[in-house]
């Protein structure tokens, strides 16, 4: 395509963290010592374990209660969609529609498009090349938003301290649900875009 | 089309797309300026926008912005006579309960820890940047400053802040805090200082490679 070479083609290897153009032999960047890899080591199993890993935790994250709440003698457990709904009759569509984007529709994204990626990778497609490159830069940006959440829950647990009044504690939901961003952030990072470009060469 | 195989001579010419390895020679960017990778329309660089006296300005107001986001409580709360308020390490301190303590080390790498340590590195490699030297363990902070860039998070804790507002807002009095305010500004430095752009100090302090 167009002519640009490929840096592998030239014997030459890119150091993610420094940017150094390293000799295509380093084991370790000349400027910064950090290791080099032609392509990240095992990308696509890694990949595909963070993703099952966080697919499974999706579970119990979204089953079980995030957050308990004490009002006058009253107690309710909150999961993350009842959250969301309770925002959304309360009025307040906003906040809800945002607390939906960032718990429900961001990690549901994020695991449709890994999964996709690591399919159409594995089967050298060919297909939309530079569109699934864009797709993948853009869950990589999206994806620590979906801590929203816990932080949010952090916020109100450490507040709403009032003995006999009110209280809110956090609860188990939401350690799975901050292990699936961590498992989802893990797998785009182990997820290296040069393979989607890789089939354009190495097929032929 | 014939693709030349000559090794490079030298590598501070090339520039290699990080999102699909095409290689290109560099070119020197203005103020501003974005240079995109032709086969993937990825990011390849970018022009400096600031001087490294201005990102360790930059790095000295993030540092004190950060004391006070911390120092201050973010949010406070009262209910028929009762007042609570939080900090950060309050809110971090929430989650660490018996099986979810995980959690809290998590949110306290992202809200506290990271953006810490970031300011921390910054202000040491650019207080030697600024005076043509390389700091003494430059490479290891560099190195660190990468690792911790996806992990620092405080856009996200300022938007939590803001929904935990609105959310109590509906069943008591909240008020925000100091902290809050700081948390605010320090967002915004952190974006401008802490971001790929410093990789640069690589170049212009002319580190050598081995």
């Amino acid at each position: 395509m167009n002519g640009i070479p490929f840096a592998h083609e030239r014997k030459v290897t890119l150091c993610h963290v420094c940017g150094y153009v390293c000799p295509e032999d380093a084991h370790d960047c000349p400027r910064c010592d950090s290791a080099v890899h032609r392509r990240k080591p095992n990308s696509l199993v890694r990949t595909w374990a963070f993703l099952i890993a966080g697919l499974i935790f999706y579970i119990p994250a979204n089953t079980l209660p995030v957050m308990f709440t004490t009002l006058l003698g009253s107690a309710s457990e909150n999961t993350i969609m009842s959250g969301v709904i309770e925002f959304a009759e309360g009025g307040s569509w906003d906040i809800a529609i945002l607390i939906f984007i960032a718990s429900v529709l961001v990690p549901c994204v994020k695991f449709l498009v890994l999964g996709m990626l690591l399919v159409t990778c594995q089967r050298r497609s060919q297909w939309a090349m530079r569109e699934r490159s864009r797709l993948y830069r853009f869950i990589e940006l999206i994806g620590y938003w979906s801590m929203l959440d816990v932080l949010v829950v952090a916020l109100v647990a450490a507040l709403v301290q009032f003995r006999g009044l009110s209280t809110i504690e956090p609860r188990l939901g939401i350690l799975f649900f901050g292990l699936v961003v961590v498992m989802t952030m893990l797998a785009a990072m182990s997820f290296d875009p040069r393979l989607i470009w890789d089939a354009e060469v190495e097929d032929v | 089309m014939p693709r030349s195989t000559t090794p490079l001579s030298d590598p501070a010419q090339w520039i290699i797309c990080e999102h699909c390895d095409s290689l290109y020679h560099a070119t020197p960017l203005n103020k501003g300026e974005t240079a995109y990778c032709l086969r993937c329309a990825g990011v390849l660089s970018r022009g400096h926008r600031m001087t490294i006296e201005q990102l360790l300005a930059l790095s000295i107001a993030a540092g004190i912005m950060f004391v006070f986001a911390n120092v201050f409580p973010v949010i406070s709360i009262s209910m028929k006579g009762l007042y609570n308020q939080v900090t950060l390490w309050g809110s971090v301190e929430a989650l660490a309960q018996g099986q979810i303590t995980l959690i809290a080390l998590v949110a306290g790498l992202a809200i506290i820890l990271a953006p810490a340590l970031q300011i921390a590195l910054l202000f040491w490699v650019l207080v030697h940047a600024q005076r043509d030297e390389i700091a003494p363990g430059f490479k290891i902070c560099m190195r660190t400053l990468e690792h911790l860039r996806p992990w620092s998070m405080l856009e996200v804790c300022l938007l939590g802040i803001l929904v935990a507002i609105i959310k109590l807002g509906g069943m008591l009095d909240v008020h925000p805090g100091v902290g809050l305010w700081a948390m605010a500004m320090l967002m915004v430095l952190i974006v401008l200082i802490a971001g790929k752009d410093i990789r640069r100090l690589w170049d212009d302090l002319g580190v050598q490679p081995e």
